[in-house]
C-alpha cells in the first residue's frame, strides 16, 4: 500500500499556518509566560493549546468520515466547500472573534479556549481536501490509495501530524517572542492574518468544488 | 430652537465600522510601559455640558494640545448634539489596546469612535473622529429606550474598551432607584448586548468600574442611586450614611460578585478607581469624596494579599476652615471646606497619582511608587470656593470651580484638567458660578508641576467636564501584557 506523500505534506503545512497565527495559541502562550514570568510557563501551555487544536481537528475528521459513509461523496464535498465559503464570507463582513476573557487559565480552560479558537476559525474544515484525497483525483495526482477512509490508525496520525506541526511552529514562535524580540513586535508588525485567513478558507472551498472525484 | 445640522442615524438602523485594515492600529501598546513612549497627544476632547437646557443641549468640544500650534490651547472643533439635557459626563473609545490581548485578539479594529453617554437623558451618542478629528460626526444614537428594555439599567457612565466588547458602568434603574451595574456594547456595531452581571451578590450602588486584567478580576466603586443624585446631593441623606461607602470584587470571567470591601459607613462616595496599569500587579486607588467625621477626604489602597482584596486609606487630605460668609448655604454650618476629591489618575508607569479637590481648588501630585506609602510631591492651586486661585493667562480674574476631571498623557509629562462636576453639584457648592475652564499642567520628572501659563481654555456657553487625548491617555487603555 503505497502512500503519496502529498496529503502528508499539505497536513504540516496546515498545521503550520495555523500555528502562525497568534489567535490560534502562540499570543497566549508568550501572555501566560510572561504573566508567570517564567520560561517554563510559555512551554507548558504548548500542551493544552496544542490539545485544544488537535481536539477540534480530530472532531471535524470524524464528522467527515462519518458522513462519508452515508453522504454522496459528490455532496460531501460540495457541502463542505459551501461551509467553508460561508466562514470565510463571515469572517470577512462581521470579523468577529470569540468573546472569551481570562488569564487565570489552567490545563482544560486553555484546551477548551484552543478547541473554541480553532473551531470558530474553520481550522478543521480547511484540512477537508485533504481528507478526501482518498477519493478524489487532484491537481493530477492519482486518489492515493488507502488514505485515511476508515483507517482509525491512519486517521489518528493525520491528526497528529497536523497537531505536531501546529505545535512546533506556535513553540518556535512563542520562544522567539518571549526570549527575543519581545512584545513590541505585536505593535507594527501584526498584519491581518484574520483577512488571509479567510482568503485560505477561499482557496480551499474552491479546491473542493473543482476537486473530482476518482470514479 | 435650532434645528439639527444632519439627522443622525437612529439605533434602529445598523451600523458596521470598516474593518479592512492591513496593520494594527498603531495607538495600541501591548504594555503600558511602551504605551509610554507613545508621541505626544496633539488633540482633546472635551465633554461641554449645557449650564442651562433649556436654552440649548450639550456639545463634545476638539481642543488644540500641541505646544507648536497656532491655536494651541483653541477651541479648533465643536459637535453640537442634537438633544437637550443629556449631561455628558465621561466618555470613552470604542477600542483600545485591549484589542492585543492574547485570548481575543483583533488589533485590526480601530481607535476611531468616541462612546459619549448622556449621564442624565441614558442616551448614548457613537461619534467618528476620523478622518478629521476636528470634524467630529455621529455614526449613531443608541436611545435611553434601548438601555433601558435591553440591560434594565439607565444613567450610563463610565466607558472602558474590554477585550471582548465595550463595557458601561450604569448608576441605576431606569425609574431611579437601583441596582446599578454594567452592560456591555457590540465593539463592532455598538449593539445594546445586555447586563453583564451574572451573579451580583449584595451589590446595589455603582459608579465607576475597572479590571486586572491579569488576574479576571473587576472592581466596582459606589455613588447614588439617580434619585440621590440628580437634584443635587441631598444632606439629610448624606449624614445618614446613603451613599456609597464600598467597593466591589468581581470574578471578571464568571462575571460574578466575589467580595465587599466597606470602607466604613463614615466614608461617603467612593468614586474613581485607578487600578496598577500592569496587569500583573494587584493594587489600586479609590478616590473617597467626604468623610462625615471630619468632612476629610481620602484615597485608598486596595491590594489582594494572602488570597483577600483587602483595603486601607493611604491618603488623608483634612478640610480647610473657612469664614461661613464666603460658603455655600450647603457648607455654612460646617464653617469649612471640604477638599471633596472628586478624580484621581495614576500614570501608565503606576509611579504617580494625580488627586484633585474640587471645593479647595487644589490638584495634588504624590509619589506612589511605594503605594502604601503616597508622598505629597507637589500641589497646584487653582479656582476653589474660598480660594478661587486665579491663573496666569487671565491674571486678577477669580476662579470658580476647582480642579475636578483629571487627565494625564501617556509619558506622564502632561496633566490635563477641568472644574464642572456635575450640574446639579456645581450649582450647589458654588452658587456665584462655577465658570468654566479647561487647564493644562507640566509634570516634572522631579516631582514639580507648574501651569502652563499659555493654556486656559474658557467657555461661556459650557462647562467642561472629562478630558480624552487623541490617541489615548493614562485612563483610556489597558493592558494584558506585564511591562
Amino acid at each position: 500500500m503505497a502512500l503519496s506523500t502529498w496529503p502528508w505534506f499539505a497536513l504540516i503545512l496546515l498545521g503550520a499556518w495555523h500555528g502562525l497565527n497568534p489567535g490560534m495559541g502562540w499570543l497566549f502562550s508568550v501572555a501566560l509566560g510572561l504573566q508567570q514570568k517564567s520560561r517554563a510557563g510559555v512551554l507548558q501551555s504548548l500542551i493544552p493549546i496544542a490539545f485544544g487544536h488537535g481536539l477540534a481537528i480530530g472532531l471535524v475528521v470524524l464528522a467527515i468520515l462519518g458522513a462519508d459513509r452515508v453522504l454522496p461523496f459528490r455532496f460531501l464535498q460540495w457541502a463542505a466547500g459551501a461551509l467553508l465559503l460561508a466562514i470565510a464570507f463571515w469572517k470577512l463582513w462581521r470579523g468577529r472573534h470569540p468573546g472569551w476573557v481570562g488569564m487565570r487559565v489552567g490545563f482544560w480552560d486553555l484546551t477548551g479556549w484552543s478547541w473554541l479558537m480553532a473551531s470558530a476559525h474553520g481550522a478543521g474544515l480547511m484540512r477537508v481536501p485533504v481528507l478526501l484525497a482518498g477519493k478524489a483525483t487532484f491537481c493530477g495526482a492519482a486518489p492515493v490509495e488507502g488514505w485515511i477512509s476508515f483507517n482509525p490508525l491512519l486517521t489518528g496520525i493525520a491528526v497528529l501530524v497536523h497537531t505536531g506541526s501546529h505545535m512546533v511552529v506556535s513553540g518556535v514562535m512563542a520562544w522567539t517572542v518571549y526570549n527575543g524580540v519581545g512584545v513590541a513586535i505585536l505593535r507594527n508588525n501584526w498584519i491581518n492574518l484574520d483577512l488571509i485567513w479567510a482568503c485560505s478558507l477561499f482557496v480551499v472551498a474552491f479546491t473542493l468544488f473543482v476537486m473530482p472525484p476518482s470514479s | 430652537m435650532p434645528k439639527q445640522p444632519n439627522p443622525p442615524r437612529s439605533s434602529r438602523q445598523g451600523f458596521r465600522q470598516p474593518q479592512f485594515r492591513w496593520k494594527g492600529d498603531p495607538s495600541f501598546y501591548p504594555t503600558a510601559r511602551l504605551a509610554m513612549t507613545a508621541p505626544p497627544e496633539r488633540q482633546a476632547f472635551v465633554a461641554a455640558l449645557s449650564p442651562d437646557p433649556a436654552i440649548h443641549g450639550d456639545a463634545v468640544l476638539v481642543v488644540d494640545v500641541d505646544s507648536e500650534s497656532a491655536s494651541y490651547g483653541a477651541i479648533i472643533g465643536r459637535l453640537d448634539l442634537p438633544n437637550r439635557d443629556d449631561e455628558v459626563h465621561h466618555f470613552g473609545w470604542n477600542a483600545c489596546s485591549t484589542a492585543l490581548c492574547p485570548y481575543a485578539p483583533h488589533p485590526h479594529l480601530e481607535r476611531r469612535f468616541l462612546i459619549v453617554p448622556g449621564l442624565r437623558s441614558s442616551r448614548i451618542y457613537i461619534i467618528d473622529t476620523k478622518p478629521d478629528p476636528r470634524k467630529l460626526k455621529i455614526v449613531k444614537i443608541i436611545e435611553p429606550e434601548e438601555v433601558f428594555a435591553r440591560t434594565g439599567y439607565s444613567r450610563p457612565h463610565t466607558i472602558h474598551c474590554g477585550p471582548e466588547g465595550i463595557y458601561v458602568s450604569a448608576l441605576g434603574a431606569p425609574d431611579g432607584g437601583g441596582p446599578g451595574g454594567i452592560f456591555l456594547l457590540d465593539h463592532f456595531n455598538f449593539n445594546v448586548l445586555g447586563r453583564w452581571e451574572v451573579d451580583r451578590g449584595p451589590q446595589q450602588l455603582a459608579y465607576d468600574f475597572w479590571w486586572h486584567l491579569g488576574h479576571d478580576v473587576m472592581i466596582t466603586s459606589e455613588w447614588g442611586t439617580p434619585n440621590r443624585i440628580e437634584n443635587g446631593v441631598i444632606p439629610e441623606d448624606l449624614l445618614a450614611s446613603e451613599y456609597g461607602h464600598q467597593l466591589h470584587v468581581w470574578n471578571l470571567r464568571k462575571r460574578k460578585h466575589e467580595q465587599t470591601i466597606d470602607f466604613g459607613k463614615e466614608q461617603q462616595m467612593v468614586l474613581e478607581l485607578r487600578p496598577s496599569h500592569d496587569p500583573t500587579r494587584t493594587f489600586g486607588f479609590a478616590g473617597v469624596v467626604i468623610s462625615l467625621k471630619d468632612l476629610s477626604s481620602s484615597v485608598w489602597l486596595w491590594k489582594h494579599s494572602d488570597g483577600k482584596w483587602e483595603a486601607q486609606k493611604v491618603i488623608e487630605i483634612p478640610a480647610e476652615p473657612a469664614d461661613p460668609d464666603q460658603l455655600p448655604p450647603l457648607l455654612k454650618g460646617f464653617k469649612a471646606v471640604p477638599p471633596l476629591v472628586t478624580d484621581i489618575n495614576l500614570s501608565l508607569d503606576d509611579k504617580w497619582l494625580f488627586v484633585s479637590c474640587w471645593a479647595t481648588g487644589e490638584l495634588r501630585r504624590y509619589d506612589v511608587s511605594q503605594p502604601d506609602n503616597p508622598k505629597l510631591s507637589s500641589v497646584i492651586q487653582l479656582g476653589g470656593i474660598v480660594r478661587q486661585a486665579t491663573h496666569p493667562k487671565q491674571k486678577g480674574q477669580l476662579l470658580g470651580g476647582g480642579p475636578q476631571m483629571i487627565e494625564l498623557s501617556r509619558d506622564g509629562k502632561r496633566v490635563y484638567f477641568t472644574n464642572s462636576l456635575y450640574r446639579s453639584w456645581d450649582d450647589q457648592f458654588y452658587p456665584n458660578g462655577v465658570g468654566a475652564w479647561f487647564a493644562r499642567a507640566n509634570a516634572n520628572e522631579d516631582g514639580t508641576m507648574e501651569l502652563d501659563p499659555r493654556f486656559l481654555v474658557t467657555s461661556s456657553e459650557h462647562r467642561l467636564h472629562q478630558v480624552h487625548l487623541n490617541g489615548g491617555d493614562a485612563s483610556s487603555d489597558s493592558f494584558c501584557y506585564p511591562s
